[in-house]
This record gives structure tokens, C-alpha cells and sequence, in this order.
């Protein structure tokens, strides 16, 4: 068996994205599909400099990102000390470890508008929305990968949150793209958030292989 | 039974089964719960006390539009669940089964799956429109990833020695796949439509909570804009104990074909 070029793969991959921008370029110029229910490529990606300029996006990104950051120390700070109990206390940890997993598994997040009623339509209700998603992962006993879990369940929840609530940073600029009808920009601020979710999990990787070398 | 087992501590120590220190801690969270309802500290009924709880969960079940709104929101469930489900099923058979695809595509999978769902749900709209059809996109998309994941991963993880025995025998590739690759990777399988099926309800109810006039997340947001909050508990309350008994019911069969769950 002859060995496959190291290249093939990443150019098959990259080559799947440009044909299927290039596809879907043609089919809505040919009007199959309609520009006004798909933008074209190239509009989404002419829009980007807009919506980075014109919408704030850095400062949507810092809202969002401090919000994580709350909730993700929140969940350090709460999460690690009862993954330590479980972790010292065998029985403990065999009543508890099993109602944690299901806490962890729970869609929690439907219980946001129980949130707006405690804590109003603010940051605090994002905040606590992530931390209660992403505590009960961190708590379990396998603790990076608890952690890594429940801080990628906390980002998930307070991007979604603030789309649903129409509040904070990056989630609400969507939404309000979205309300605005402004579909190029919609799709790049989606574009965007889905790269910053990607960039957030490569560095929590990271961080868990670094702290699993250093244990 | 690990749930009912007397667990020995050292000597001198109060031993205490497994399941008394979950009874004591479900009454303890219990008690904390109606002290707080009962303190006044909160205003009228955003912690309403354990009776009154109870008493929105029967006159939920009482209540014939709770039963009409679980029939659309288990419907779109349904089909999501079908739809994302064998779209992951097709797309994690081609990516176990060939190293080039995995190589090239499956990155994609594990950066794209726990990206917030619901920011497509606009998307979703233009796309599907205000009805039943969007909600059922976000809930298809929303299990896709779990399930390609797990596909993929159970149909690498298949023992080649099976591989050998059937192709010893001349299966043919349907035979191959349906007689030793698919009950080989029925733990993966399954877990996969466990996590599937878990944000595939998270994605349809969101949803619903966002744009829809039917539904379970529909009368969840609707309670909430009438300050029904007894309904508002019920409704969260039956929710997301569903999904917990549908998570714990598919753990242990994964658990029952061989494999740990996470």
C-alpha cells in the first residue's frame, strides 16, 4: 500500500468549502435558490468588515467573553471544590456522582425564562445561566475533563441566552441582524461566533492537555 | 446494587447507606427550597412553596392544551430526531470507514458540534419558515453532531478481526455492515442518539420558546409572560425530568452493550 500525501486530506477539506461556497454562488445568482432567503457568498464575506466596524464586534466579543469568564470562575470556584469532596469521599461520591451526570445532561437552559423572573433582564441572569449549565460537568470527578466540559457548556448557554433574551454581546448582535433582516450580515456574525466558539475550544483543549502533562 | 449498598467507613464512624445520604439530601435540598419559598425574601410565587408546585404539576396535567402542545412538541422531536439521525448515521459510516474522509472532514464535526445551535435558528426561519419546520431543522441539526461523532468513532472502533471473519465467510458489504459492523458499534450507536436526543430537545424547545405560537416551549414562554409561575415550575419540572429519564433509560443500555458513557 502505497502512503497518502500529507497534503491530500487538508486540500480535500479546504477544496469541499470552495466548492460549496462556488456551488451555492451560482445557484443563487441563477436564482434556484433565492437571494432572499440565501445571501450570496460574497456578500457574506464583503460584509464582514461591516459588521466588525459598523456593529461593534469587538466590544460585543469582550461582552460576551467577560460574561463567560464570570460564569467560568463562578464554575471553578463552586464546581472543583465538590469534584474534590466526591473525589475524597467514596460514598459520597457514589450517592451523588450519578444525580451530577444527570444534572449535567439536563436541558437546564430551558429554564431561562425562570432566570429573567430571579434576576431580570441583565448580564446577571447570562451569567448564572452559564454557570448553572456548565457547574454540574465540572463538578464530576474526572476534573479536566469535567472542567473543559462544563466551560464549553457555559459558552454554548450564555451565547444562546443572549440571542434569546436579545441582551449582551455577540448572541444579541445575531438577533439583531436577524430582526433588521440585514441576511449577509446575520450569516457573517453567525460566521464569526462560530470561529470564536471554535477558538475557545482549541485554547480549552490545549489547557486540558497541558494540565493533564502537569498532574 | 451500587444505589443500595452499605458502604463500611472506618471504625467509629456513623455508617450511612448510599441511600440514606440521597434521601437526607433530597430532603435537605427540599427543606432549603420551602425556607426560601416561605421567607418572603422573594416576591409572590417566583419560589412559590413544594404544595403549590405539586399543585401546578396536577392542574398541568389536567389541562388538555398541555397534551395538544406535547403532541406538536414530541412530533417535531420525532422528526428531528429521524432526519438528523440518519444524516449522522450516513455521514459517521463514511467517516469511520475511510481514513482520508476522516482525516479531511472529521475536525469539522468536533469544532462545529458543541457550537451554540440556536444562533442558526434566523437561519432556520428564512429557510423553513415560522412553523413547525423550523423548530424541526433545529432539532435535526442540533443531533446531527452527536450522532456522526459517535457513528464514526464506534465504526473505527469495530474489532478487525470481525472484519476478517465476515469477509472469510463472503459476506457481501450490506451483510458486512448489517451482520458485524452495526452490532459491533451499538454502544457508540446508542449513545450517540443519547446525547442526540438530548440537544435535539434542547434545540426544538429553545426554539420554540424564541418564535412559535405551539409547543411545550411555547407554553413554557407563555407562562412566563402571564407570571404563571406553579405552570412555569410544572412544565420545566416534567421537561426536564423527561429528558432525565430518557438519558438515564438510554445510559444504561449503553452501558448493557459494553461501553462507558461520559
Amino acid at each position: 500500500m502505497g502512503t497518502r500525501s500529507p497534503y491530500l486530506a487538508p486540500v480535500i477539506s479546504l477544496g469541499t468549502i470552495v466548492g460549496a461556497l462556488a456551488v451555492m454562488q451560482g445557484l443563487i445568482t441563477a436564482e434556484i435558490v433565492s437571494p432572499y432567503v440565501v445571501p450570496l457568498p460574497t456578500d457574506i464575506l464583503a460584509s464582514f468588515e461591516r459588521v466588525v466596524v459598523e456593529e461593534g464586534i469587538a466590544g460585543r466579543f469582550a461582552v460576551t467573553v467577560g460574561e463567560t469568564l464570570a460564569a467560568g470562575l463562578l464554575i471553578v470556584l463552586v464546581g472543583i471544590p465538590i469534584g474534590l469532596l466526591l473525589y475524597r469521599f467514596a460514598r459520597l461520591r457514589t450517592a451523588f456522582e450519578p444525580w451530577l451526570a444527570t444534572i449535567a445532561a439536563a436541558p437546564l437552559v430551558l429554564a431561562y425564562p425562570l432566570f429573567l423572573v430571579l434576576f431580570g433582564r441583565s448580564s446577571l441572569t447570562i451569567i448564572v445561566i452559564g454557570f448553572a449549565a456548565g457547574v454540574a460537568p465540572a463538578a464530576l470527578p474526572q476534573i479536566f475533563v469535567g472542567l473543559r466540559l462544563g466551560l464549553i457548556f457555559c459558552l454554548i448557554n450564555v451565547v444562546g441566552v443572549e440571542f434569546l433574551i436579545n441582551l449582551g454581546g455577540l448572541g444579541q448582535l445575531i438577533n439583531d441582524l436577524a430582526e433588521r433582516y440585514d441576511l449577509p450580515g446575520t450569516y457573517a456574525a453567525i460566521c464569526f461566533v462560530v470561529l470564536a466558539s471554535i477558538l475557545f475550544f482549541a485554547v480549552l483543549g490545549r489547557g486540558e492537555k497541558w494540565l493533564q502533562r502537569r498532574r | 446494587m451500587a444505589a443500595t449498598a452499605q458502604i463500611t467507613g472506618a471504625p467509629g464512624q456513623v455508617n450511612l447507606s448510599v441511600s440514606t445520604i440521597r434521601v437526607v439530601g433530597a430532603l435537605v435540598l427540599l427543606g432549603i427550597w420551602q425556607g426560601l419559598a416561605l421567607s418572603g425574601f422573594f416576591f409572590r410565587d417566583v419560589v412559590p412553596p413544594l404544595q403549590k408546585i405539586a399543585h401546578g404539576l396536577v392542574a398541568l396535567f389536567g389541562n388538555g392544551a398541555f397534551y395538544s402542545n406535547l403532541a406538536v412538541t414530541g412530533g417535531e422531536l420525532a422528526l428531528a430526531l429521524v432526519i438528523g439521525g440518519l444524516a449522522g448515521l450516513l455521514v459517521g459510516l463514511l467517516l469511520g470507514g475511510s481514513e482520508l474522509m476522516s482525516d479531511a472532514y472529521e475536525s469539522w464535526l468536533s469544532y462545529l458540534g458543541p457550537t451554540p445551535k440556536i444562533i442558526l435558528f434566523p437561519v432556520m426561519i428564512m429557510l423553513f419558515g415560522v412553523g413547525s419546520g423550523s423548530k424541526v431543522a433545529m432539532g435535526a441539526v442540533s443531533c446531527f453532531f452527536p450522532i456522526a461523532i459517535s457513528v464514526a468513532s464506534g465504526m473505527r472502533g469495530v474489532d478487525p478481526t470481525l472484519r476478517r471473519v465476515g469477509r472469510s465467510l463472503q459476506a457481501n458489504a450490506w451483510q458486512m455492515f448489517l451482520k458485524i459492523e452495526l452490532p459491533a458499534m451499538t454502544a457508540p450507536l446508542v449513545n450517540g442518539f443519547r446525547l442526540g436526543f438530548g440537544v435535539a430537545m434542547i434545540g426544538v424547545l429553545l426554539a420554540e420558546t424564541k418564535l412559535s405560537n405551539q409547543g411545550i416551549g411555547f407554553m413554557i414562554i407563555n407562562a412566563y409572560a402571564r407570571f404563571d409561575m406553579p405552570q412555569m415550575y410544572a412544565l420545566l419540572i416534567v421537561t426536564i425530568a423527561f429528558a432525565a429519564f430518557v438519558n438515564a433509560f438510554a445510559e444504561r443500555m449503553v452501558r448493557r452493550f459494553g461501553a462507558r458513557t461520559i
